[in-house]
């Protein structure tokens, strides 16, 4: 178990419980079960307590936990038959976008996610979840062939932002990006996205135009990160608790600001705590979405989603 | 189109175009260094008379120097919520804001307008760099969205000059919705048929770049601006390397597929319309003023434009 900075005390108690057992096994007779129970009372009152409120630069830090289930994790849990498809056939094959076509409860799809990989091999294969502009390209790809068969596309969004780097620069990030937010809201076929993580800038808006999004409970999404937004409006990094705040970046308030349109209830203490019951929840949302908008027109898919974001945020908080 | 409106507006317009410019003030170009007066850099649409630096130029003056004679009719841009997400860094947003507005004495980051150029009627947007970095919130996306409206309602071509640091940070995730939402205003145009041009000035990054500024039927560039998604230092910062000369400017994009063409802004004008009139198949912009005309010569005018004449006349004028 990584363990967050908030979670500290906590993760002193259960470590008490733990050396408490492991003595016990050691020294035969010794009884300590009464004394380790108390203390995972202790801790379970901790972690409830803890995520019983989090504020928004805790919920960044439980959205970022490595040990959240990742893209990766659902598309293994929640899909059949699933067949990657690779590249933009242009540049390369972008290994921070996963997409290819499934099936979901036997009917077929097209699934597209950022991974951020789960241990050092895997994160930097991963590019920490980072597209370069071949993912959102790849990305537009899956999604043309979504549209012309007629599959829904469900999007993982998970993802620090776009690679801020000379190559991905180079061919043209921007342009790919915009292209990505255009073509999700070209297709004629249902698409559904989920914020599983964290939802950073642009790069998550290419995957999330979408026709119904959701939010896991502690995930956040937002136009920069809270370090950004602190050393640019703060001229302070360390200020990024001030910037989480502000910025409004928690599912709470995007569903207020009428940004998304559901949130996914996670287990107590995070999706970390409980990996396979947040997947299940996940798999259960997108059905949902995917089940209200079953028997509309390629037309009316196109309209309903234009018209969403045309009155996007028109209210402000007051809504 | 008759001779009246070729000959008579130009000189009626140019009545009122030379704007109100302060005397003796004089300011110096960030790139070489010259002091540079007022007058001559305004009408040198503030491009630096010695090296050819291209500055800032207001959405007004850059109006004023586009449309015929000067003259533009502003379009109405919906006003959205204030300070929708009740925003406080080190300041208040409101405070932010009245001050950028005192500052620019504009209402917000973009101006509309519709007017004519080359007699063309097209409508035109404009970010203003000076109002908060040119920062994309929701007033800016609504700008776009009035543009784009209004544009397919005139069955006009819409032309777009980018300028800003990025999403309005201080509007948080509504200021990451513009990007889909202008997007569905470029959408609007495609699905009328109505060419949209992108003229992308210094800077254009962030989040414009990545939505309504990289999407234009034709993809211009003023020389020199930073073009980008990530700024040159957040990218040194990941890459830990310095960065080649040029990168992320007009003429490097240009070089590297991402733009059409990288045109100084003296010439942007000619070049605006003779690109919109091409998309619109309409006959070439009749250049400078007509001579006063003689009684036949109205007739004959009356006919000489191609889209007025019969199909049949045309193969033999060629
Ligand atoms: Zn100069």
């Amino acid at each position: 178990m990584n363990y967050l900075e908030f979670e500290k005390p906590l993760a002193e108690i259960e470590g008490k419980a733990e050396e408490l057992r492991a003595m016990a096994r050691q020294n035969k007779g010794m009884d300590v079960e009464k004394e380790a129970a108390a203390l995972d009372r202790k801790a379970a009152d901790m972690l409830k307590d803890l995520y019983k409120s989090l504020d928004p630069w805790r919920k960044c830090q439980v959205a970022r936990h490595p040990d959240r289930p990742h893209c990766r994790d659902y598309i293994d849990a929640l899909f059949t038959e699933y067949t990657p498809l690779a590249g933009d056939r242009n540049f390369a094959d972008d290994h921070a976008v996963m997409g290819g076509m499934a099936r979901l409860d036997g009917r077929p799809v097209v699934v597209i996610g950022h991974e951020k990989g789960h241990d050092t091999k895997t994160r930097i294969e991963r590019n920490f979840g980072m597209a370069r502009p071949e993912g959102y390209r790849k990305a537009i790809r899956l999604m043309d062939l979504a549209h012309r068969f007629g599959l829904p596309v469900i999007t993982l969004v998970d993802t620090p932002g776009a690679y801020p780097g000379k190559g991905a620069e180079e061919r043209g990030q921007a342009e790919a990006i915009a292209r990505s937010t255009q073509k999700c809201l070209e297709i004629g076929v249902p698409l559904v996205s989920v914020i599983i993580g964290e939802g950073g800038s642009g790069g998550a808006v290419a995957f999330a135009t979408a026709n119904r999004i959701a939010m896991l409970e502690h995930s956040i999404y937002s136009v920069i990160s809270p370090e950004g937004c602190a050393s640019i409006l703060w001229k302070d990094a360390e200020k990024m608790r001030e910037a989480a705040e502000a910025l409004r970046l928690t599912a709470q308030d995007l569903q207020k600001l009428g940004v998304i349109d559901r949130i996914v209830a996670e287990p107590l203490g995070g999706a970390q705590r409980g990996r396979a019951d947040t997947i299940a929840a996940v798999g259960k949302a997108i059905e949902t979405m995917l089940k209200e908008l079953s028997g509309r027109s390629p037309e009316r898919l196109v309209r309903d989603r234009r018209e969403k974001f045309l009155a996007m945020g028109q209210k402000g908080l007051a809504a | 189109m008759n001779w009246i409106t070729n000959y008579v507006r130009p000189k009626i317009n140019s009545l009122f175009s030379r704007r109100e410019v302060p005397e003796n003030l004089w300011s110096k170009c960030p790139e070489c260094g010259t002091m540079l007066f007022h007058r001559e850099l305004a009408d040198n649409l503030n491009v630096c008379t010695s090296c050819d630096h291209h500055m800032a130029i207001t959405p007004r003056a850059r109006f004023e120097g586009l449309f015929d004679g000067g003259i533009f009719a502003e379009v109405k841009v919906p006003e959205p919520v204030a300070d929708p997400l009740q925003f406080r860094d080190q300041k208040r947003y409101p405070d932010r804001m009245k001050a950028a507005q005192k500052a620019t004495g504009e209402r917000e980051a973009m101006l509309v307008a519709e007017g004519e150029i080359g007699r063309t009627p097209v409508v035109a947007a404009a970010q203003d760099f000076s109002f908060m970095g040119g920062s994309m919130g929701m007033y800016v996306g609504n700008a776009i969205v009035a543009a784009a409206e209004r544009a397919v309602q005139m069955k006009r071509p819409l032309i777009l000059f980018s300028a800003a640091g990025g999403a309005r940070m201080q509007e948080g995730i509504l200021s990451l919705m513009q990007m889909p939402r202008t997007t569905v205003a470029v959408q609007m145009l495609k699905d009328a048929g109505l060419p949209y041009i992108v003229v992308l000035t210094h800077p254009t990054t962030g989040g414009v770049t990545a939505s309504y500024a990289m999407l234009g039927d034709v993809q211009i560039a003023e020389p020199g601006a930073l073009i980008c998604f990530a700024g040159p230092r957040v990218i040194e910062q990941t890459i830990r390397e310095k960065l080649p000369e040029g990168f992320q400017r007009a003429e490097y994009l240009l070089d590297h597929g991402m733009l059409d063409r990288v045109t100084h802004r003296r010439a942007l004008r000619e070049e605006l319309i003779t690109l919109t009139r091409m998309l619109l198949a309409l006959p070439p912009a009749v250049k400078g003023d007509l001579p006063p005309p003689e009684p036949e010569a109205a007739a004959t005018a009356a006919t000489a434009d191609p889209a007025e004449a019969p199909a049949e006349a045309e193969p033999a004028k060629s």
